[in-house]
């Protein structure tokens, strides 16, 4: 070999062992993980803000010089449709890079995949469907969920219905498990109180015309109208319930909560009624951290109701990896051990089906074109008075 | 069950006839001319509605308050601006694509309609929630009894029935009508007699999507709501209606319409606590009748011959 050829070699060769010495020194072993939510579709906006909310937390670590490695995060979108769910759940856990997920805001999402996450083994943090069934139904080691289920949100609602004076109610829900599983709870808990349900309707998630329903709804005179269902079609039945002179309370679900709801009727969201596990981001333990840096980084779209929920969730698998290390048999069984852990949401602990036990509920009223809590509302104190109250 | 209550239901089944019916009656045409089916007309529909909204924004915030001029603005502006969509789908898309299978141009336009549908919610600000659409007609209303009548509803009836009769009129009292139905017969004598083809079909095209358009801001009227799928199902629907009544003819477009907003209303009061059936109730009777009928409840009285 020629000298020049030689010397070039020598110093390329240097400059590669420099520079791997270098690299090696300052890299940190990169980790992937996972969130699943409805990107497009009717919910995407709740979609997108778990999206955004999970990204921030991923974000904040990896700006954090303690930590021990670098994620990043794989987004896949389950449009709220439990057959497309299924598939990108089982891409997702079956790709082994992917260590954890924080998975699903639908519930007919998150119910249709506990199966396939207890099969790969990929443990997963369920961030916004509230159907029991999801931790109750089987006993999975690898499903859990930090916000509540709809048990204790029903038995609330029928509680302040109850309160308020009501005895007839009419039921419209959707006939997705979501939907379902809010009209088994919610006729069960009415029933103990001494409630009459004078009828229940379902329809389907897309539907768009209820006139047919509503006019029986009308016929039967009940006093309030709960809808166990999300926003989309939320907003339809109470716009449509207008048009037929129906003057009934609307109750709705923590499937109304959303700006969109607001935003889609206008003057006529005032006076609803909804539900929602924890409290509102404000008010949360963590909540003006959370929103703070949350504007900061200028996305489009709020968090929506369970963004602050889903950056718990991401943020408890982070802090499980860096504890464990990127394997998900040892981050299963660290997540087994949640007890009393802090959060932005308040203390998670996992009870043995790995349901986070959030005790608390907050009832909402729409007054101003704004969810406002019950016990701050003029309705509560009187000034206002819902449709046919006393 | 009561008189009041009876009227309400007949009201309801109406109202959604005249929308399921406008569609059909676009279906009918496009199949009538160029025998293709223009799977994209649901979405076209869509598109409509959300220009007479966007108009009707841009309107206001500019100062004008006249209902009637708003009204009258949206209608115009969403008609020309649909005309002028489906007059370009129709030179750009669907006319090169006439020596191809029948088949290819429902699946492309198909996935058109998804791109529509997609632009919409996409690009329009927040476009995945589902919008109010503002009551451009007067809402007073009769109560009698159970049955509660509102005015926009019998104006919106009314205009339904006279753009049926409108366009019936076009069809048989006009050279226009006649050039239309001239292509529509047979594509190769019209042309021999000196019909410009593809002017003709262009105009039909516009006058569909026109119809989608009327159709789109009378939902959002009526609802008022409007979404981005709203499209979808509506697209569907007004399909099968079209091949129930006889695919090519406007009578069977309008009696395919309302017999299946009939047979859905049928649904949901003969299945009183299911009515989550009535869509698989007015479906599988569309299956029966089908079957029963292949070609439609009014024959094409045109045979091909070979």
């Amino acid at each position: 070999m020629s000298r020049i050829v030689r010397q070039l070699g020598l110093f390329f060769a240097t400059a590669l062992f420099v520079g791997a010495l270098v690299v090696t020194a300052q890299a940190k072993d990169k980790v992937k993980v996972g969130f699943i939510g409805p990107l497009t579709g009717g919910v995407s906006v709740n979609g997108i803000g778990g999206r955004n909310s999970a990204e921030l937390a991923v974000k904040l670590r990896n700006a954090d010089a303690k930590a021990t490695y670098e994620y990043e995060l794989v987004v896949l979108d389950d449009e709220c449709k439990p057959n497309v769910a299924v598939q990108v759940a089982t891409k997702m856990a079956a790709d082994k890079e992917i260590i954890a997920g924080a998975t699903h805001y639908c519930s007919a999402t998150a119910i249709a995949t506990v199966d396939i996450y207890h099969k790969f083994g990929f443990p997963i943090i369920v961030w916004g469907a509230v159907l029991p069934d999801i931790t109750y139904r089987n006993k999975y080691a690898e499903v859990h969920r930090v916000n509540g289920t709809m048990i204790d949100q029903n038995d609330v609602n029928a509680e302040l219905i109850s309160k308020l004076g009501f005895k007839t109610v009419a039921v419209i829900h959707d006939t997705t498990d979501y939907g379902k599983g809010h009209n088994a709870y919610f006729s069960k808990s009415l029933a103990k109180l001494g409630g009459k349900i004078v009828g229940t309707f379902g329809v389907t998630s897309d539907q768009q015309d209820f006139t047919a329903e509503l006019t029986q709804v009308k016929a039967l005179n009940p006093e309030v109208i709960y809808f166990g269902g999300l926003t989309p079609i939320g907003v339809r039945i109470r716009s449509q319930m207008d048009k037929l002179g129906i003057k009934a309370v609307f109750d709705g679900t923590s499937g109304i909560v959303s700006d969109a709801f607001i935003q889609g009727l206008g003057p006529l969201a005032e006076g609803a009624l909804a539900f929602r596990e924890g409290a509102s981001t404000e008010k949360l333990p963590g909540g003006k951290f959370f929103l703070e840096k949350y504007a900061a980084q200028k996305y489009d779209n709020p968090p929506e109701a369970y963004g602050a929920f889903s950056y718990a969730a991401m943020d408890l698998i982070l802090d499980s990896i860096e504890k464990v290390g990127p394997d998900r048999r040892k981050v299963i069984a660290e997540l087994a051990n949640v007890k009393d852990r802090d959060s932005i949401i308040g203390k998670i602990t996992f009870d043995d089906h790995g349901q986070n036990t959030v005790a608390l509920i907050t009832k909402y009223v729409v007054q101003d074109a704004k969810f406002v809590e019950w016990e701050d509302s003029e309705y509560a104190s009187g000034k206002r008075k819902l449709s046919g109250q006393k | 069950m009561d008189v009041g209550l009876l009227s309400q239901y007949i009201m309801n089944g109406l109202m959604l006839g005249m929308m399921y019916t406008l569609v059909a009656v676009g279906f009918t045409l496009f199949f009538g001319v160029l025998d293709i089916i223009k799977f994209s007309h649901g979405d076209v529909l869509t598109v409509g509605a959300f220009t007479g909204l966007a108009t009707y924004i841009g309107l206001r915030s500019v100062g004008v308050s006249s209902t009637p001029l708003l009204l009258l603005a949206v209608l115009v502006v969403s008609i020309l601006a649909m005309a002028a969509l489906g007059m370009l789908i129709a030179r750009y898309l669907v006319l090169p694509l006439r020596s191809a299978p029948a088949l290819n141009t429902l699946l492309i336009t198909l996935m058109l309609g998804t791109v529509l549908r997609e632009m919409v919610r996409l690009f329009y600000p927040q476009g995945a929630n589902p919008k109010p659409f503002p009551a451009l007609l007067p809402t007073d209303s009769i109560n009698l009894g159970q049955f509660n009548l509102r005015l926009d509803n019998a104006m919106m009836l009314a205009t339904g029935v006279a753009i049926i009769v409108g366009l019936r009129l076009l069809l048989n009292r006009t050279k226009l009508g006649l050039a239309i139905r001239a292509v529509a017969q047979d594509e190769e004598t019209a042309r021999t007699m000196g019909i410009n083809f593809t002017a003709v079909v262009l105009i039909t095209f516009a006058i569909g999507s026109a119809l989608a358009a009327i159709g789109g801001v009378m939902n959002g009227l009526y609802y008022n709501e409007i979404n981005f799928g709203m499209g979808l199902l509506l697209g569907v629907i007004g399909f099968s209606a079209a091949i129930i009544g006889g695919l090519g003819s406007i009578y069977g477009a309008i009696l395919g319409g309302f017999l299946f907003a009939a047979l859905q209303t049928l649904g949901a009061v003969a299945l009183p606590f299911a009515s989550a059936y009535k869509d698989v109730f007015a479906f599988t009777v569309v299956i029966a009748l089908m079957a029963w009928r292949p070609t439609g409840l009014i024959q094409e009285k045109i045979s091909e011959r070979v």
